[in-house]
C-alpha cells in the first residue's frame, strides 16, 4: 500500500524519448535558513530547531516511494537546493544519497551538488558532505563588497567567502559560486572590476544573476514603499549583461545559459536537465517534478509549508498534487526552458508536442530581427535575443 | 372639468450647476405637502444616478403642486425642471415654450455664470416673466446686494425684489411660492372647446408603460381613450393612460388648456416622438402646428469600441437600449483596423457624449475605448457635390476636394479678471476670433467665435485647468465656414492607425503632429524592434519620433521549480495583451488611444 502508483500513466519501460534527450535527476529541497534574505522568493523558512533525523527519514521515504515506480532509470544527478542545504548535517545528506542509491543505478559520472553558504560554520561540514557523496558545491557568495553583502542580508563577509571557496576547492572536484549584480548604485565599472576579481577566484563555474525584485520579498515591499533607489534602468542593466558575457568568454567561461557560465565540460548537469526539459523528481517541501513520455507528462508539486509537508510525507505522500500536463503546456515549458540555453532546443521535438508553438512565420520574423537562429532541427536565441527572451517566448507562443 | 387658467401657474427654474435648483424644487414639493415627508429623498426630480451625481438634469422632469395661496385660492403650480446644459439647448427652448415664467436661481455667494446666461436668454426669448431668487443667503460669504446688482448689469432684468432664500435651511421658500402666484402670469389663452393643440415637451421610455409623453395643452381637451395624431411625424396613437406627476404618476380623466401632464399610448420607441411636435385629435385636428419645431441633430461624433472585443454584442445591446430612451443620440456600426468592431455615435454635445459613455460603462459594465471626438465637416468636391464627413477615416482623396467647411460656435466665457489673459490665449490658440469683451465687476465676459473641432477636443478641461476651475463656459452652434483643414494620419511602424486620424487646421498640424508622436512614444511600450512613429498629411511626414527597441527583458533565474510559475507569468503577460491592440507587428495599449488625444500643450 505504501508503494501505490505515484505516477499513473507513466510508461517507465518506454521513456527513451525524454530521458535520453533531457536526462533524469533528483532535486531535494531543504527549506530552512538562518535568516531570510530580502531578495529571496524561494521556499525558505527560519525556525529555531530542526529534527534532522525525522527530516532525513521523511526525505528518504519520499525518495523510495518515487523510486519504486522509476527503478529502471539511471540517475544522472542529485541537487540539494533550498533554503540552505548546508544546514543539513552530513548524516542527513548521507541518508538521502543512500536512499537514492537503493532506488536507482547511479550514472558513472553522477553529479551530486549541494548549495552552501560560505560561512565558517558550514565550511567545517564540507569534508563530511564529500564523504557522503557530494562532489560539487555551489556557494552563495552573492557579492564581493562588504556593504553590498549587508544590503543583501547575507550573514557572511568577503574574507569568509574567500576562505570558503579555498576550502571547497580543496575538498570537492567541482565548485561554482553565485553573484548577484545590477545592485543598488552599482556602476558599470564597479561591476567590471568585481566580476574580474570573481573570475580570478573562480574554479570552473559561475552563476551570475541580475538582481530581480520579486513579489513577496522584503525588497518588493521596500521598492513599493518608494525605497530601494539606485537600481539600474533598462539600458544600464543591458550594458551590465553584455559586459558579463564579454568578460566571462574572454576568461574561457561559456555562457551556456542566460545566467550560467562554465569552463568546457563543467556545466551543471543537473540544471541542464531542467533546460533540456528532461525528467526530474522533486522531493521536499514545495518541490516540483516532471516525469513522463513524449505524449504524457506528469507534473508533481509537494506541499509547500515545511510542517505540512512533513505530516503528509510521514502519512504516506508529500505530494500536494500530481497532474498530467497537456501537450501545449509541455511545449510552452520546453520552449521557455530550451531557449535559455546556448545550444537551443530541438524544434522537431517541440513540434511533436505542439506544432502551433514556434510556427514558421513567427520564427521567420524573429530570425529577421536577428533574435533567433533556425539551423536544421535547432532553434536557438542570438546573444541579442537571449537578452529579450521573455518577449521572444511570448512571440513564439500561439 | 378643466382648471380655470387664472388658477394655473406654469414655470421652470433657471440655474447654474450647484446653485441650488434641485434643492429648491425639493423644498417646493415638500412645503406644499406634495410628497409625504417620509418619501422625500434629496433631488426628487433627478431620477438618474448620473443626474444626481453630476448635479445636472438631462431629461425634463415635471411636478404638479397644489398650493393654497394667501389670497384664499388654491393654485396648480406646474414646474418643469429643464435640462440645464447647452447640449440640450433645443430641448430647453421647447420646455420654456411650455411655461410662462421662470425662477432665476443664483447662488448669492457666486453670482451669474455663463450657463445661467444662455438659459435665462432662452427664457426671455420665450417671453417669460422672471422671478429672481438669491439662494444660499445663510452662508457667510453671501452678498445678495452685490449679486442682485450684477444680475441687473449682466442680464438686464430687475432684481430689486429678488426672493432671498436658503433652499438648504428652508428660509424664504414661502415667499417664493407667493411670488410664483403673484408675479408669474397664468397661461395666456386657451379654449377648452377648440380642436386639441398640445406640445410634446419630452418623452422617455418606461419599461412597464412604454413611451411616456409629457405634454402641455394649449387648446382643447385631452381625454383618456382619445385617438391622437403627432402632426410632424404623422404617428397615430390611442391614449391609454393620462395623468399628472406629483411627482409620482397620478391618473386624471382629462387635461385642459394650460395644464401639463403625460399620456401613454403603446408608443414603442422614443424615436417615434419628437420634442416640439404638435399633438392633436385625429378626428378633429387643429389647423396649424405649433411653430419652432426642429428635429435635434447630433453635432459631435466619436467611435465607441469595447476594450474586450468579445463584448461587442453587449455593447450593441446597451447602445440599442439607451437609444430607446434618447432619440437625439445616433449610432451606426464601425470597423476599425486598430480597434475592431464598434459604433460611430453622434451626440448633441460633449456632455451628452460623456453621459452616454458613462452610462454604458456603469450601467452595462462595459469598458470602452472612446476615439477622438470629431465634428461634421462639409466637404465640397471638385465635381460640385457636397459630402458630410463624420469620421476622419472616411476623408476622400484630397485631390478631388475643392474645399472644406467646419462648424463654428459662439462661446461665452465668464472668468475672474486674474485669469483673463490665460483664457484669451487659450481661445487664440484654438483659432478663436474675439467678438466681445466686457466687465461685470471683477469678472470678464468674453465672447468668442471658435471652431467646434477645437472645442470638442479638450477645451473644457484646458479652460478649467488654466482658470483653476473659476471660469464658466457655454456655447451655441453658429455657422459653417471654410478653413484650411487637413486630415492628419498617425503611422506606427509605417502603418496608418485609423483610430488616431484627426482633422486639424494646417497651421496647427505640425505642432499637433509633434505632440502626438512624442506622446505615443511614451505610451507604447518598447518592443523587440525599433518603431518609427510619424504624423503625416497626405503622403508627407510632418513629425517623427523613434521608439527604440527593447534591450532587456529576460528572467534571471529559471530552474525546475520555476517552470510552472514562470509559465503563469507568461500567461499573465498574454492576458495583458488582450488589452493591447495588435497593429501590424506592433502592440498598442488601449490607453494610448485615449491619452494620445489629450494634449497637455
Amino acid at each position: 500500500m505504501r508503494f501505490e502508483n505515484l505516477w499513473p500513466g507513466v510508461l517507465t519501460q518506454n521513456n527513451l524519448e525524454n530521458w535520453q534527450i533531457g536526462g533524469f535527476g533528483l532535486y531535494v529541497h531543504w527549506p530552512f535558513c538562518e535568516a531570510k534574505c530580502p531578495y529571496c522568493d524561494f521556499n525558505s523558512h527560519v525556525v529555531s530547531h530542526v529534527d534532522q533525523g525525522r527530516w532525513a527519514r521523511a526525505l528518504a521515504d519520499e525518495i523510495r516511494r518515487a523510486g519504486a515506480e522509476t527503478s529502471d532509470r539511471v540517475l544522472g544527478s542529485i541537487f540539494f537546493g533550498g533554503g540552505t542545504p548546508s544546514l543539513m548535517t552530513p548524516e542527513t545528506v548521507s541518508t538521502v544519497i543512500e536512499a537514492a542509491r537503493d532506488c536507482w543505478t547511479f550514472a558513472n559520472d553522477i553529479e551530486i551538488t549541494l548549495e552552501a553558504n560560505p560561512r565558517s560554520v558550514e565550511v567545517q561540514r564540507f569534508e563530511g558532505y564529500a564523504r557522503a557523496g557530494v562532489n560539487r558545491v555551489s556557494l552563495g557568495v552573492q557579492a564581493l563588497h562588504a556593504s553590498d553583502l549587508k544590503r543583501l542580508g547575507r550573514l557572511h563577509d568577503v574574507d569568509e567567502a574567500k576562505t570558503a571557496l579555498a576550502v571547497a576547492r580543496s575538498v570537492f572536484e567541482r565548485v561554482s559560486f553565485d553573484l548577484i549584480y545590477a545592485r543598488q548604485n552599482q556602476t558599470l565599472d564597479d561591476w567590471r572590476s568585481e566580476l574580474g576579481e570573481a573570475l580570478d577566484m573562480a574554479v570552473d563555474h559561475l552563476s551570475l544573476y541580475q538582481l530581480t525584485v520579486e513579489e513577496g520579498t522584503a525588497f518588493w515591499d521596500r521598492a513599493r514603499a518608494g525605497g530601494l533607489r539606485g537600481l539600474p534602468g533598462e539600458d544600464l542593466a543591458a550594458d551590465m549583461y553584455e559586459v558579463t558575457q564579454d568578460l566571462c568568454s574572454t576568461a574561457g567561461y561559456t555562457a551556456y545559459e542566460v545566467s550560467n557560465h562554465a569552463r568546457p565540460g563543467a556545466q551543471s548537469r543537473h540544471n541542464l536537465i531542467y533546460w533540456r526539459y528532461g525528467d526530474w523528481l522533486g522531493i521536499g517541501p514545495g518541490a516540483h517534478g516532471r516525469l513522463g513520455t513524449a505524449t504524457q507528462r506528469v507534473a508533481t508539486v509537494a506541499w509547500r509549508q515545511p510542517g505540512l509537508w512533513l505530516q503528509h510525507a510521514e502519512a504516506g505522500s508529500g505530494l500536494e498534487s500530481r497532474a498530467f500536463l497537456d501537450v501545449s503546456d509541455q511545449a510552452g515549458e520546453y520552449l521557455m526552458m530550451g531557449l535559455r540555453l546556448d545550444e537551443g532546443l530541438d524544434i522537431e521535438r517541440l513540434h511533436r508536442l505542439d506544432s502551433t508553438v514556434a510556427g514558421p512565420e513567427a520564427v521567420a520574423e524573429l530570425v529577421d530581427l536577428d533574435l533567433v537562429l533556425w539551423d536544421g532541427p535547432v532553434l536557438r536565441t542570438t546573444a541579442k535575443g537571449r537578452l529579450v527572451l521573455n518577449s521572444v517566448v511570448a512571440a513564439l507562443l500561439p | 372639468m378643466s382648471t380655470p387658467l387664472s388658477r394655473i401657474r406654469n414655470f421652470s427654474i433657471v440655474a447654474h450647476i450647484d446653485h441650488g435648483k434641485s434643492t429648491l424644487a425639493d423644498r417646493l414639493i415638500q412645503l406644499t405637502g406634495t410628497v409625504a415627508e417620509r418619501d422625500m429623498k434629496a433631488q426628487m426630480l433627478d431620477a438618474m444616478d448620473i443626474e444626481r451625481e453630476r448635479g445636472i438634469t438631462i431629461k425634463a422632469n415635471t411636478v404638479r403642486i397644489d398650493y393654497p395661496a394667501q389670497d384664499g385660492h388654491t393654485y396648480i403650480l406646474n414646474l418643469i425642471d429643464t435640462p440645464g446644459h447647452v447640449d440640450f439647448a433645443y430641448e430647453v427652448s421647447r420646455s420654456m415654450r411650455a411655461v410662462e415664467g421662470s425662477l432665476l436661481v443664483v447662488d448669492a455667494t457666486q453670482g451669474v455664470e455663463a450657463q445661467t446666461l444662455a438659459n435665462v436668454y432662452t427664457a426671455i426669448d420665450a417671453d417669460h416673466e422672471i422671478v429672481t431668487v438669491l439662494n444660499k443667503i445663510d452662508l457667510p460669504a453671501a452678498e445678495p446686494e452685490r449679486i442682485a446688482e450684477q444680475i441687473e448689469d449682466v442680464i438686464g432684468i430687475d432684481a430689486s425684489n429678488a426672493c432671498l432664500i436658503s433652499a438648504k435651511t428652508g428660509v424664504g421658500i414661502p415667499d417664493v411660492l407667493e411670488a410664483i402666484v403673484k408675479r408669474l402670469p397664468p397661461p395666456h389663452s386657451g379654449d377648452p372647446d377648440a380642436p386639441l393643440k398640445a406640445m410634446l415637451v419630452d418623452s422617455w421610455y418606461d419599461p412597464y408603460l412604454g413611451v411616456v409623453v409629457l405634454v402641455r395643452i394649449m387648446d382643447g381637451t385631452l381625454k383618456k381613450g382619445d385617438n391622437i395624431r403627432m402632426m410632424r411625424t404623422g404617428g397615430k396613437y390611442g391614449v391609454d393612460k393620462l395623468g399628472v406627476f406629483r411627482p409620482a404618476m397620478q391618473d386624471v380623466k382629462e387635461l385642459g388648456p394650460g395644464e401639463i401632464g403625460f399620456f401613454t399610448g403603446s408608443i414603442k420607441q422614443v424615436r417615434d416622438t419628437k420634442v416640439g411636435d404638435t399633438i392633436t385629435h385625429e378626428k378633429r385636428p387643429c389647423e396649424t402646428p405649433l411653430p419652432g419645431f426642429k428635429p435635434s441633430i447630433p453635432v459631435v461624433f466619436c467611435g465607441l469600441f469595447p476594450v474586450d472585443a468579445a463584448e461587442f454584442e453587449d455593447l450593441r445591446d446597451s447602445i440599442e437600449k439607451l437609444a430607446l430612451n434618447d432619440a437625439s443620440f445616433s449610432f451606426e456600426m464601425e470597423t476599425s483596423a486598430a480597434l475592431g468592431f464598434g459604433f460611430r455615435c453622434g451626440f448633441l454635445g460633449l456632455l451628452h457624449l460623456e453621459v452616454i459613455r458613462d452610462r454604458i460603462e456603469r450601467e452595462y459594465n462595459i469598458e470602452l475605448i472612446t476615439t477622438a471626438p470629431s465634428v461634421i465637416y462639409h466637404i465640397f468636391m471638385k465635381d460640385g457635390s457636397v459630402l458630410e464627413l463624420h469620421n476622419p477615416a472616411d476623408m476622400p482623396d484630397m485631390s478631388k476636394v475643392d474645399h472644406l467647411e467646419e462648424p463654428r460656435i459662439k462661446a461665452t466665457i465668464l472668468v475672474p479678471d486674474d485669469y483673463l489673459g490665460d483664457v484669451l490665449k487659450l481661445c487664440q490658440d484654438r483659432r478663436g476670433i474675439q467678438l466681445d469683451l466686457t466687465y461685470v465687476g471683477n469678472r470678464a465676459m468674453v465672447v468668442y467665435d471658435l471652431p467646434l473641432n477645437e472645442v470638442v477636443f479638450d477645451f473644457h478641461d484646458r479652460l478649467k485647468s488654466v482658470t483653476k476651475g473659476y471660469a464658466s463656459f457655454d456655447y451655441q452652434m453658429d455657422s459653417y465656414r471654410e478653413d484650411n483643414l487637413v486630415k492628419m494620419q498617425i503611422l506606427v511602424n509605417d502603418e496608418p492607425v485609423d483610430a488616431l486620424s484627426t482633422m486639424v487646421h494646417r497651421d496647427r498640424a505640425d505642432m499637433r503632429g509633434r505632440a502626438m508622436c512624442a506622446k505615443l512614444k511614451d505610451l507604447i511600450p518598447r518592443q523587440m524592434f525599433k518603431i518609427p512613429i510619424q504624423a503625416a498629411i497626405g503622403g508627407k511626414v510632418i513629425a517623427r519620433e523613434t521608439l527604440s527597441a527593447l534591450r532587456k527583458d529576460v528572467t534571471a533565474k529559471c530552474y525546475g521549480g520555476d517552470a510552472t510559475r514562470k509559465k503563469k507569468l507568461l500567461e499573465k503577460q498574454k492576458a495583458g495583451k488582450k488589452k493591447m491592440r495588435q497593429f501590424g507587428k506592433v502592440e498598442i495599449p488601449q490607453e494610448a488611444f485615449i491619452s494620445a488625444l489629450k494634449m497637455d500643450e
